[in-house]
């Protein structure tokens, strides 16, 4: 029987991945913000979000493949290929219009997701397998597409540069498309029927299929928008940090990953949404920003980041495995 | 008089599809196939350059990937196993930083080399009961743990490179046997190869490894206990990147915090590409063995020829991807031929 009472609504919601992050969240912050005051200014608000805009793009994509019950190791060389190609593109016909430089981008991405994809639904062969191979081929492609150069900011066109950094109603309009993907990708996980599935194959693939749900379809589904939102992200890269690097990205896999593992994404598949990964990447970035207000050098970071997804990762399983026992009690009697 | 024919002709039927199929069988071997893979690689690049089929030079190339083909023998077991471990190239990072400090602060080799077994063998030992205790997803571990190991040695060394190490230390990584061409590193591999071998094939607890990832629950009722094996495979695994990471840093005297970037996807497509299936259950040390020569020389040859080291991890990308993709392809025809066999024999039934 649900109880009503207003402590068990109280220990329901709490419960929930997202509450327990926004507590976290405020608890982290007053600390910080007692130790340096301008941790909460505006500016310093600003800088957070804008550097967690991409990686928040990315981690939605990474998110749906987990969902699947796969892995998708290649985000980083997916915005790296696409990074480096936009950037190209831009050096050497800067009247091509800017915003049709992040459709190049997203129709590369969506192109090396498909491969992806279909490796992994047609060829049968594990995503993390796919995504491995694939992670290394695309990086070497990124090389053999700049033949070893970079892409810096004078052979660029200023109004390139200039498009993550363009304000409207005094939010940048990277923080504005950031914001765009996490609404869209929240109506279709929440909405759509193909969203609905690809939770349904993330739980239990035999099951799903045997209502109908085409798992080749979901596979290559997840893929195809892993890598569509990377090419974006590989866009946007480029323009904000205004060069193209053939190691851009590298190592951004795990921080999709961490993302997704911080907002309560499960692992095993089928559990999850996508306002616990925007949570979870912002805590990300609270942390990140945090570490040179505690004395902790840059160098650190890439541990303090493992540490958390680590222990995260504990959490999440613990809470699993007691929700599960839970429910085998309850059926026993 | 014509059910005889019939007879006849159908057992030289028989005869005629068993034959074909033992050659069949033969062929789409997977080992068999690295092996003809192997020789042809080997006659491309002797004729496209007179440097490949040198002696001295077939013996020097086993420098490049002696380390790794090391790295591949207990990821045979963790594979085997179903599990995975993408932390080794951080856990080799993470012992060459404990070597190249402990040098620099004096210490003498058999320190170094304890002291690197040592963290080597914790670092494993922490990812397998990280994985089995809490039984949490072994990617999901090790790719934190890639980053927490990694990230020790990055935070300790930072841009630091350590280059002081006793004299003699270069032994292990560059000399070799001495009275001849053969490197120490290369015997080493053959040494352990052979151990892994007896091991995997010959011993109860190989045969354990092969139950386990056939089938975990059905290992676990017939009484193995597979929290404990999959421990020691990742404890061991531990134990060799220390090894690695000895034979590494004696070999390039300086270690970097981004020691061994990469090495994960590399030695990971050893153990896939020498026939190991990556769900587990299936595959052998000579696979591995000869999926680590090819590599080794493919990278060689393409040295010689000039191809730059992004198109060669492309190349290793690729052969990854194949190296899964095609033995389905061979059971999907193995399975058609079986099929259409039964179908033939069944004439005049």
């Amino acid at each position: 029987m649900p109880d009503n009472s207003f402590t068990s609504f109280v220990r329901r919601t709490l419960a929930r991945r997202e509450a327990t992050l926004m507590v976290l969240l405020v608890v982290l912050l007053v600390p910080i913000s007692v130790r340096s005051p301008q941790f909460l200014s505006i500016k310093n608000v600003n800088t957070i979000l804008n550097d967690m805009a991409i990686l928040v793009i990315v981690a939605i994509g990474e998110f749906y493949v987990i969902l699947s019950n796969g892995i998708d190791l290649s985000v980083g060389s997916v915005i790296a290929f696409t990074g480096m190609a936009c950037g190209m593109l831009n050096e050497s016909h800067p009247e091509f219009p800017v915003p049709l430089l992040l459709v190049v981008g997203m129709g590369i991405g969506a192109l090396m997701g498909l491969l992806n994809g279909v490796l992994v639904a047609y060829g049968k062969i594990p995503p993390i397998i796919t995504t491995l191979g694939t992670m290394s081929i695309f990086r070497g492609m990124t090389f053999v597409l700049s033949k070893g150069t970079w892409v810096t900011a004078h052979e660029m066109s200023p109004s390139y540069i200039a498009l993550p950094r363009t304000t409207f109603l005094g939010i940048s309009l990277l923080l504005w498309i950031a914001m765009l993907v996490i609404l869209s990708f929240y109506y279709f996980s929440r909405f759509t029927r193909t969203g609905r599935e690809v939770y349904a194959i993330g739980g239990n693939a035999n099951a799903a299929k045997f209502v109908g749900v085409s798992e080749t379809k979901i596979r290559v589904t997840v893929f195809l928008i892993s890598g569509t939102l990377c090419g974006l992200a590989g866009s946007l890269w480029t323009a904000r940090y205004a060069s193209a690097v053939n190691e851009m990205a590298t190592g951004f896999e795990m921080q999709a990953v961490a993302a997704c593992v911080l907002g309560g994404v499960n692992f095993a598949g089928g559990a999850g949404g996508i306002i616990g990964v925007a949570l979870g990447t912002l805590f990300l970035g609270v942390i990140t920003n945090a570490l040179p207000v505690v004395y902790i050098s840059v160098f650190w970071q890439t541990f303090v980041q493992g540490l958390i997804v680590l222990i995260a990762l504990a959490l999440n399983t613990i809470s699993d495995q007691r929700k599960n026992r839970k429910l085998l009690a309850q059926r026993r009697g | 008089m014509s059910e005889t024919k019939q007879f006849v002709a159908k057992s030289r039927l028989i005869d005629e599809l068993s034959w074909k199929n033992r050659l069949v069988e033969v062929f789409t071997k997977w080992e068999v196939l690295l092996c003809i893979i192997f020789v042809l690689v080997i006659v491309f690049f002797s004729n496209m350059t007179p440097y490949f089929l040198d002696y001295f030079n077939l013996m020097n190339a086993t420098f490049q990937f002696s380390e790794k083909a090391i790295m591949a023998l207990p990821m045979i077991f963790i594979i085997m196993c179903g599990d995975i471990d993408i932390s080794i190239a951080s856990i080799i990072a993470l012992c060459a930083y404990v070597v190249g400090i402990a040098a620099e602060a004096g210490a003498p080799i058999p320190t170094l080399i304890v002291l690197s077994l040592v963290v080597g063998t914790v670092a494993g030992l922490i990812n397998g009961l990280l994985i089995t205790g809490l039984d949490m997803p072994a990617i999901a571990v090790t790719l934190a743990t890639q980053s927490i190991y990694r990230g020790i040695a990055i935070g300790m060394l930072g841009e630091h490179a350590c280059t002081k190490y006793p004299e003699n230390f270069g032994f292990f990584g560059q000399e070799f046997i001495p009275g001849t061409i053969i490197p120490f590193e290369f015997v080493l591999y053959l040494f352990f190869m052979i151990i892994f071998a007896f091991v995997l094939h010959k011993t109860s607890y190989g045969r354990r490894l092969y139950a386990i990832g056939n089938s975990p629950e059905t290992a676990r009722f017939s009484g193995i206990n597979v929290k404990r094996t999959r421990i020691i495979n990742y404890t061991l695994t531990g134990l060799f990147c220390g090894i690695s990471a000895i034979l590494l840093a004696s070999r390039i005297l300086s270690v970097r915090s981004n020691i061994a970037t990469g090495w994960d996807l590399e030695i990971i497509t050893l153990v896939v590409l020498g026939g190991v299936a990556i769900t587990g259950g299936r595959g052998t040390v000579f696979g591995v063995f000869i999926g680590s020569l090819l590599v080794g020389y493919l990278k060689f040859g393409m040295g010689l020829l000039k191809f730059s080291g992004t198109m060669m991890t492309i190349v290793i990308g690729s052969l990854l991807i194949t190296a899964v993709l095609l033995p389905r392809l061979l059971d999907i025809y193995k399975a058609n031929r079986k099929l259409k066999m039964q179908q033939m024999t069944r004439v005049g039934d």
